[in-house]
């Protein structure tokens, strides 16, 4: 985390601590914040965080906080206390352990920007019907728009093959031992797709409720679907997941009648997770909720394509400032 | 599985840092990890391991720090201490709950040599 203003996307770095956000929020360099302890290896050191036990705490502390100056970082082994031990350091670096994948999530969604490419990040369990529900959106639309779908699985191309029939280009990514999709992985795939402008991509995630929550992908917004053969407690089991979903598809109510799930109550445990979540009640079977489902993705591709658009016209119009 | 890409993740930071940090050898790590953060300290602590193995953090100690859970309410405007996402607030009742802590992930510290 940036220790300055407590954003999160920052990248800190000790030495020579440059620091910049590519949204351009705000800059800032700072050289400060940097804090080196240094302490003979064989002695214990006491934190104030509680780690350590407590001997003798030396180190030769050096806090620099300063702007735009260079800071003096205690280096070599002039305070090691025992000949012929090497020293250590301590070195705050606070990175977000996902750093590295949020970084190309970024990426992902700068070049989904650049294109007007609404993409959709698909989440369920197994079994919850994403790729009939992905391959009847498909048959629906008629080619309206360019569409385009990533398949996370752990083994086989089935579901990219059943994508495929219906027309539309699919990458499988076989996760192996995996779990779940990465940004990196995502990006790659995209290399595979010839140009998506103004259409929607579709990231069916491999079948979990629990790992995906925490892979962003770039993705302009998540949709879980949930199928009433599954139980409605659900959103409680994997609060995760209904907590950064945007959408939730309730898929297979054709089903209903034969099954003892509550709807109500579904959507309030989906609610208690996530006030915001939307719901749409579906049958990728009857076609029930369809038009809804179609109309919220329109909705949201449009609403896309305006912001590009919004950008490119202010970009335009500080551009004609300038002549 | 799951911390196995997180331990995965870990191993990447320590490997990208020892360049700029002028380090060869991880001797221990320090984490923050919040209890929105979907990660369980014992199978982290095992995947820790078997990840570091033959890597700069070989045997490297893992401490993990658990940071309190914390949101905003914004139907009463208070801040109150939550452990789960549906938790309630504990002054209204409302789910309305803006977290403001405790989803965290990240590596804090490290002893390196």
């Amino acid at each position: 985390m940036c220790t300055v203003c407590g954003c999160s996307e920052g990248e800190v770095k000790i030495e020579g601590h440059h620091h910049q956000h590519e949204d351009g929020h705000h800059h800032h360099a700072h050289d400060g914040h940097a804090h080196t302890h240094e302490h003979s290896h064989g002695h214990s050191h006491t934190h104030s965080l509680g780690h350590g036990n407590g001997h003798d705490h030396n180190h030769e502390h050096s806090h620099v906080h300063a702007e735009g100056h260079n800071i003096h970082f205690g280096k070599g082994p002039a305070h090691a206390h025992v000949p012929g031990l090497s020293q250590s350091r301590m070195i705050q670096i606070e990175q977000d352990i996902l750093g590295k994948n949020d970084q190309y999530a970024a990426r992902n969604r700068a070049a989904f920007a650049r294109d007007s490419v609404l993409a959709l990040n698909l989440v369920s369990s197994p079994g919850s019907g994403k790729t009939t529900l992905l391959t009847e959106t498909i048959k629906a639309l008629d080619e309206q728009f360019p569409m385009a779908v990533i398949e996370g699985d752990q083994q086989t191309a089935n579901d990219a093959d059943r994508i495929r029939e219906t027309g539309v280009p699919a990458i499988q990514i076989n996760t192996g031992k995996g779990c779940h999709l990465d940004a990196h992985m995502v990006g790659h795939a995209m290399e595979n797709f010839d140009n998506l402008s103004g259409g929607v991509l579709f990231i069916e995630n491999v079948g979990n409720l629990v790992c995906p929550s925490a892979f962003d992908l770039g993705e302009a917004a998540k949709v879980a679907i949930l199928s009433v053969t599954e139980g409605e407690d659900k959103p409680l089991k994997y609060p995760d997941m209904f907590h950064a979903a945007k959408l939730m598809l309730l898929n297979k109510t054709d089903l209903l009648p034969h099954l003892d799930f509550d709807l109500d109550k579904c959507i309030d445990y989906a609610r208690q997770v996530n006030p915001d979540i939307e719901i749409i009640q579906i049958s990728a079977r009857s076609g029930e909720g369809m038009e809804t489902w179609l109309s919220w993705l329109n909705a949201h591709r449009s609403k896309h394509i305006r912001q590009r658009l919004e950008k490119l016209e202010a970009e335009a119009a500080s551009l004609r400032d300038l002549l | 599985m799951h911390e196995m890409s997180i331990a995965e993740g870990i191993l990447q930071v320590l490997e990208d840092q020892a360049a700029s940090q002028q380090y060869e050898k991880v001797k221990a790590v320090w984490l923050e990890i919040g209890p929105l953060a979907n990660i369980d300290a014992n199978a982290l602590t095992f995947c820790f391991d078997v990840v570091m193995k033959g890597s700069l953090a070989e045997g490297a100690k893992l401490t993990i720090i658990s940071l309190p859970g914390v949101a905003y309410c914004l139907q009463c405007s208070e801040t109150v201490s939550i452990t789960q996402r549906y938790d309630s607030c504990s002054h209204c009742g409302s789910y309305q709950l803006q977290v403001t802590q405790g989803d965290e992930m990240r590596i804090k510290e490290l002893e390196v040599a």
